[in-house]
């Protein structure tokens, strides 16, 4: 008893002990960004400031529009996450609930948009919306990644959970097909519209190749397009640039720890059944 | 009367076909329905996904303006240019050397991780979050804050070693530096996937081998390897995938340099398009390199049947 308590006791504090190492360079920044800059050049180099200071914080909001950055980067994730559970619940429902001719090929062909690496599309996207004039605005970050075929898999995996009575009782109840999506089957699956929004959220406020490509002009950047304005901008000292950073890491970090449980439900669904 | 009845019965009939009409309408619908709920994603794939892949191969068998308008069809002469230049040779041995250094760390401390965090003690909550917080972490901020930590002067990493190496402009250094912050951002997933399939071991078996006196190590190689290889299979492909196309934390940290060590191919990809300008450039060593992933998920999936045990 009291060694199995002992062995308990070191796996906890080798588990902490790990889980510092694989966070440090996140407390890293998080300790430089509040570092005095005169601090920050002074050698030996210290990791933990002796004064804390935000100072950094205010030069990187002043130096660059960060605050502008966050709120275009959450209107996209936003539309983006609310437009992907959409056209995913209703594409998922009719994969899951109906037999229609071409279903196998249809599903294949949403399943197919997974295997090709984005270079491969990439490419002739941006000219496409180049020569529709969509550079520089917001919706060139919205429409095109307004479905996926994560999301209609993780839909339809989770639909084909739900007993076919279901369905069968809505019906004799007279209640239609779209009425049935809407106030059976979309509430019934929260779970797994929670994980899906998690998933998306998070890789779109995540996103850098397609708003490097497309965004060129300052006011409508991304964060993560905008925080290297603050990298090259002049007399930002390296502390400044880590407070931006830290600053763009909070909404993207919060929202993990507030739906990993979810997001692991949701994402390790599949993967259980093999 | 005759007349009468005549009239009930084309009433009757009309009727009849009324609802027959009805049916067949319901029917039609019901035919058409399913499609109608496809619409949304298909024309967005199709906008952005099957079209673009189209153009992509017919632009690779083109010249093109510094517009990326097409001019001349010109057959496989870009593929012919491609493989014959040196720097591509560089961008495929740089690009295989990467996923290697990147995909088996990554699956490896993912699983290490899953297997101490296997057992639910207090506070496992804790460093489960701790364990898989990097996979929320954008290309952007992990390469500002890894430039830190591998500053030559200022850096943490020297300071600890004691050395004074220019982690990424050293050529010697450049592509294990880039890999070692693309593991950092891949091992959450790992962990996380793993860890699942741990979790799902039924616990008689673990028991059971207990009972045989098994230690530790033959459970890991007997048990636990066997039965999480489902996930195995899957964390291994989704790296492979990932590894193949890492591109923001390079393009940050080292836009491909010292001297091309870095300059893995999609990173070529998007120099040859972007700085060059030479769009069927790109289009065809982007075929190229879907080609390369498809055949490293082809023999993955050959291996699957000889390897992963389904329960």
């Amino acid at each position: 008893m009291n060694k199995s308590k002992r062995n308990k006791l070191i796996l906890t504090i080798l588990s902490i002990f790990v889980g510092l190492l694989i966070t440090f360079p996140l407390l890293y920044a998080l300790s430089l960004s509040f570092m005095d800059q005169g601090e920050m050049t002074k050698y030996p180099h210290k990791i933990i400031p002796s004064r804390l200071t935000l100072e950094n914080f205010k030069t990187a909001l002043n130096t660059v529009p960060l605050l502008k950055f966050i709120a275009n980067s959450f209107i996209v994730s936003i539309c983006v996450t609310v437009g992907q559970v959409i056209t995913a619940s209703l594409a998922a429902y009719a994969f899951a609930f109906y037999d229609f001719k071409g279903k196998k090929l249809l599903f294949l062909m949403v399943l197919s948009t997974m295997m090709m690496p984005t270079e491969t599309t990439v490419i002739s996207n941006f000219l496409t919306v180049s020569s529709w004039g969509w550079n520089d605005s917001l919706k060139v970050l919205i429409v095109p990644f307004l479905t996926s075929a994560m999301g209609v898999f993780l839909m339809r995996q989770f639909y084909l959970t739900i007993p076919k009575e279901i369905r069968e009782a809505s019906k004799i109840d007279g209640c239609g097909n779209l009425k049935f999506l809407f106030k059976i089957l979309i509430p019934i699956s929260k779970p797994a519209i929670a994980s899906l929004s998690i998933y998306v959220f998070i890789n779109t406020w995540n996103q850098y190749l397609w708003p490097l490509l497309t965004i060129n002009n300052g006011n409508n950047r991304t964060v993560q397009i905008g925080i290297s304005m603050l990298q090259y901008s002049e007399g930002s000292s390296y502390s400044v640039v880590l407070a931006g950073a830290i600053l763009i890491l909070i909404p993207s970090i919060l929202i993990f720890i507030l739906g990993q449980k979810q997001l692991v439900k949701g994402m390790t669904a599949g993967a259980v059944k093999g | 009367m005759a007349e009468q009845s005549l009239k009930l019965k084309n009433m009757k009939n009309k009727d009849l076909s009324r609802k027959i009409l009805l049916k067949s309408k319901i029917k039609l619908r019901k035919k058409i329905e399913p499609y109608f709920y496809l619409i949304p994603t298909f024309i967005i794939f199709t906008l952005f996904v099957f079209y673009p892949f189209i153009k992509t191969i017919i632009m690779s068998m083109s010249t093109t303006n510094i517009r990326g308008q097409i001019k001349d069809f010109i057959g496989l002469e870009n593929f012919k240019e491609i493989l014959t230049s040196p720097e591509f040779y560089n961008s495929i041995f740089v690009t295989f050397k990467f996923v290697l250094i990147v995909a088996a760390p990554s699956v490896i401390i993912g699983f290490l991780l899953a297997l101490l965090a296997n057992n639910k003690l207090k506070g496992s909550r804790i460093y489960e979050l701790m364990f898989s917080l990097p996979m929320a972490i954008a290309s952007a901020p992990a390469a500002i804050i890894w430039t830190m930590i591998f500053h030559p002067t200022n850096g943490v990493l020297n300071h600890l070693l004691g050395t004074q190496i220019g982690w990424l402009t050293n050529s010697k250094f450049a592509l294990i530096s880039v890999a070692i912050v693309t593991i950092w951002l891949n091992i959450g997933l790992n962990f996380i996937f793993l860890l699942t399939g741990l979790r799902n071991i039924p616990n008689e078996l673990m028991e059971s081998a207990a009972i045989d006196g098994a230690n530790y190590l033959t459970k890991v190689k007997n048990i636990i390897i066997p039965m999480v290889s489902p996930q195995m299979f899957l964390v291994v492909f989704m790296n492979l995938i990932n590894a193949f196309q890492a591109f923001g934390q390079i393009k940050l940290l080292t836009q491909g340099g010292p001297g091309d060590s870095t300059n893995v191919l999609v990173h070529s990809i998007y120099r040859e398009a972007f700085f060059n300008g030479r769009f069927e450039m790109a289009c065809a060593q982007a075929l190229i390199l879907f080609v390369i992933m498809m055949i490293v998920i082809l023999l993955q999936f050959k291996f699957e049947k000889k390897g992963v045990h389904y329960q």
